[in-house]
């Protein structure tokens, strides 16, 4: 496959530490953070964090010509003990996990209405999920949730997006002290949907965060999962995984900054593409700033192409100023499912639509099984499953 | 009893400027329980034949029939062709990343054999071939061919030869690169298969080394595309003794 990029894996750890001269994290930003959408310049689409995206294809979200004029659905399942509340964007609380870093996250902050709080009380332990279902029903929505999960608390969290529609909402994530949280986001979306959000995540003191994205659907789905850390002892998990088919755009560009001493970050994201035009995208920035001594990092992103006429741009992005860390690597990978490999499995009777299964099962099975949240397993599993079957 | 009958196979490949025949009219039958050994120089054309027989898609038969007990092979996909009774064990097997051995043996065998094998007895059965063989049984949880040796890779082809029980087999080169205790041993899992009686052999090889474990019924010189004699075992003698220049020599060189 001429068009992937294969980028050689690289690490670094203990005493082998690259420092960077600048970072190319911030250089790559067209302005600073920011909640006010018009402290971003329109995107032209060469600048750096934009270069990869189809601009015409976000509908307007990047210039301002798209309007509130559309509906989602949505459903908030939530144990006893949590609350659910709709405030206003002088909540406090609202915005407080993170600033948005794109235009397009300026605009969903911009333009919400009403923002959603639930909160999980402290030491409340969560025997089920809280799960929200927000079902697009056309036209353009804004919104913003913020998850406020108390010290020592544990909760699972899964926010299923299906049916049509555009749509830029960030969510944000204040993890307190010692809290446990799992959050699973589905972009199930018709194959027509837009769906840009920005997650940002600020963990406590020994606190531990695993986000698990799962990009199936959408015309184009473009997310930023960011993780910051306000006091030693936090561990990001963020697993990811994506099936882009044929003309979509998926793109997932991630951001752990580590800002403070000992901390731990694990990502891990992988992804199948098949069909023409089909585009995968994978941004993953790890900072270890000078106060994070004690870091222990390490960044992977695998893809598995499984026809011709797929693109993956997958770029790994470690900057260290610090040496004295535990350890930190990054890796990245594409590789090609092709017809020696199909040959061979067929040669040993297995169909080509069985053999396909066999080798994008086998890819995804270990992540899957990180994910720890069981029906959410046995759904990606048969959503796997169908999506091979519709390529065959 | 399966027969396999190749008459006038011509192969084409496309190469860079063009299309390049490579096979010129091959004849062979193969009767189940027999073995054939086919001998000749590098280039002739004999991983051509196999792959040819196999299915392969870079290959173009652009003449002649393969025949399986009358049925057109080379009109079957390369899956149904396996579940005909068609094994061919590759000179270079491919690795299969993230598919492990297990897995993949036993969707191989459930293909094969039509439903799943039971779960007690088909562990077993992987496990003593495994055995046989003299593979690790961490083989079982590496991915298919990742990483393996050039023997290893050799022993896990004959394991699924042993496994998946064809009509008839076709052994591309299995002796190359491994050295004489594993040729025993890869001979010994070969022979077992022999034994039973039901498996029709074509062993192509450069080397009489092989031969010594592995008893043909007849041997056949392949040069230049095509076979150009054909004899009993006492021809492996003659070509130890000789080499392949007879053949190579005065334009039916490859
Ligand atoms: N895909 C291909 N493109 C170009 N040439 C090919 C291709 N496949 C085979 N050939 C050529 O066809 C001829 C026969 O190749 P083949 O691999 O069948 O020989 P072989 O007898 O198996 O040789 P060896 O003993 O080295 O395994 C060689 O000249 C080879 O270069
Ligand atoms: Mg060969």
């Amino acid at each position: 496959m001429a068009e992937a990029q294969n980028i050689p894996a690289g690490a670094t750890a203990g005493g082998a530490v690259a420092v960077a001269a600048e970072s190319t994290v911030a250089t790559r930003m067209s302005a600073p953070p920011s909640f006010d959408v018009a402290d971003f310049p329109v995107p032209h689409g060469r600048e750096e964090e934009w270069r990869f995206t189809p601009l015409e294809r976000l509908k307007g979200l990047h210039d301002g010509t798209a309007k509130a004029d559309g509906a989602v659905k949505a459903q908030v399942d939530a144990p006893e003990g949590v609350t659910v509340e709709s405030v206003t964007r002088d909540d406090e609380r609202v915005g407080k996990a993170g600033t948005p870093v794109d235009r397009i996250a300026a605009q969903a902050y911009s333009s919400f209405e009403k923002a959603t709080v639930i909160t999980v009380p402290k030491e409340s332990v969560l025997t089920e999920p809280v799960r929200v279902l927000l079902h697009g029903e056309g036209g353009t929505t804004f919104g913003h949730t913020v998850f406020d999960i108390g010290a020592f608390a544990e909760a699972v969290i899964v926010v299923d997006h299906t049916g049509d529609g555009v749509r830029a909402a960030n969510v944000d994530f204040l993890i307190g002290d010692g809290a446990k949280v799992t959050f699973v986001s589905v972009q199930d979306w018709d194959d027509t949907a837009v769906h840009c959000s920005q997650h940002n995540a600020k963990l406590g003191r020994d606190a531990t965060f695993k986000s698990v994205v799962v990009t199936f659907g959408g015309d184009l789905v473009r997310l930023h999962p960011r993780v910051e850390y306000t006091g030693p002892g936090g561990d990001a998990e963020l697993l990811g995984l994506y099936f882009t088919d044929a003309g979509q755009h998926q793109e997932h560009r991630l951001l752990v900054d580590h800002n403070v001493p000992n901390c731990k970050s694990n990502v891990v994201y992988k992804g199948a593409l098949q069909g023409e035009q089909a585009h995968a995208v994978w941004i993953g920035d790890v900072l270890i700033e000078a106060a994070a001594e004690g870091t222990d990092t390490y960044e992977m992103n695998r893809n598995l192409v499984l026809t011709d006429g797929a693109r993956v741009d997958s770029v790994p992005n470690l900057e260290i100023e610090t040496g004295e860390i535990v350890g930190a690597g990054h890796a990245s990978a594409t590789g090609r499912f092709d017809d020696e490999q199909l040959f061979y499995l067929m040669a040993r009777g297995i169909p080509q639509i069985e053999a396909r299964r066999l080798v994008v099962r086998g890819f995804f099975a270990e992540l899957v099984q990180q994910i720890g949240v069981k029906d959410i397993e046995e759904r990606l599993i048969a959503k796997i499953e169908e999506e091979l079957e519709a390529s065959v | 009893m399966a027969t396999l009958e190749i008459r006038d196979l011509h192969v084409t490949v496309e190469v860079e400027n063009g299309t390049k025949e490579i096979l010129k009219g091959v004849d062979l039958t193969v009767k189940q329980g027999e073995t054939h050994a086919i001998m000749g120089p590098n280039g002739s054309g004999k991983s051509t034949l196999a792959y040819s027989i196999a299915g392969h898609p870079k290959y173009t038969i652009t003449q002649g029939t393969v025949t399986l007990d009358g049925e057109d092979v080379l009109a079957m996909e390369v899956d149904e062709r396996a579940r005909a009774g068609m094994f061919l064990a590759m000179q270079y097997p491919v690795e299969v990343p993230g598919v492990s051995v297990s897995n993949f043996l036993r969707t191989s065998a459930t293909a094969i054999r039509g439903e799943a094998p039971k779960l007690r007895t088909w562990v077993k059965e992987v496990k003593s071939a495994m055995e046989q063989l003299q593979m690790d049984p961490a083989f079982a949880e590496r991915n298919v061919n990742e990483g393996f040796s050039g023997g290893e890779k050799k022993r896990h082809e004959i394991l699924q030869m042993e496994l998946l029980k064809p009509k008839i087999a076709i052994l591309d080169e299995t002796d190359s690169g491994l050295d004489v205790d594993a040729l025993r041993t890869v001979s010994d899992g070969v022979n077992r298969v022999r034994e039973t009686g039901e498996v029709g052999t074509l062993l192509i090889t450069h080397y009489t080394r092989i031969l010594r474990y592995i008893k043909p019924d007849f041997v056949h010189v392949f040069a230049g595309g095509k076979i150009v004699e054909s004899g009993g075992p006492e021809l492996a003698d003659t070509l130890e003794a000789e080499g392949y220049e007879k053949y190579t020599k005065g334009g039916a060189a490859v």
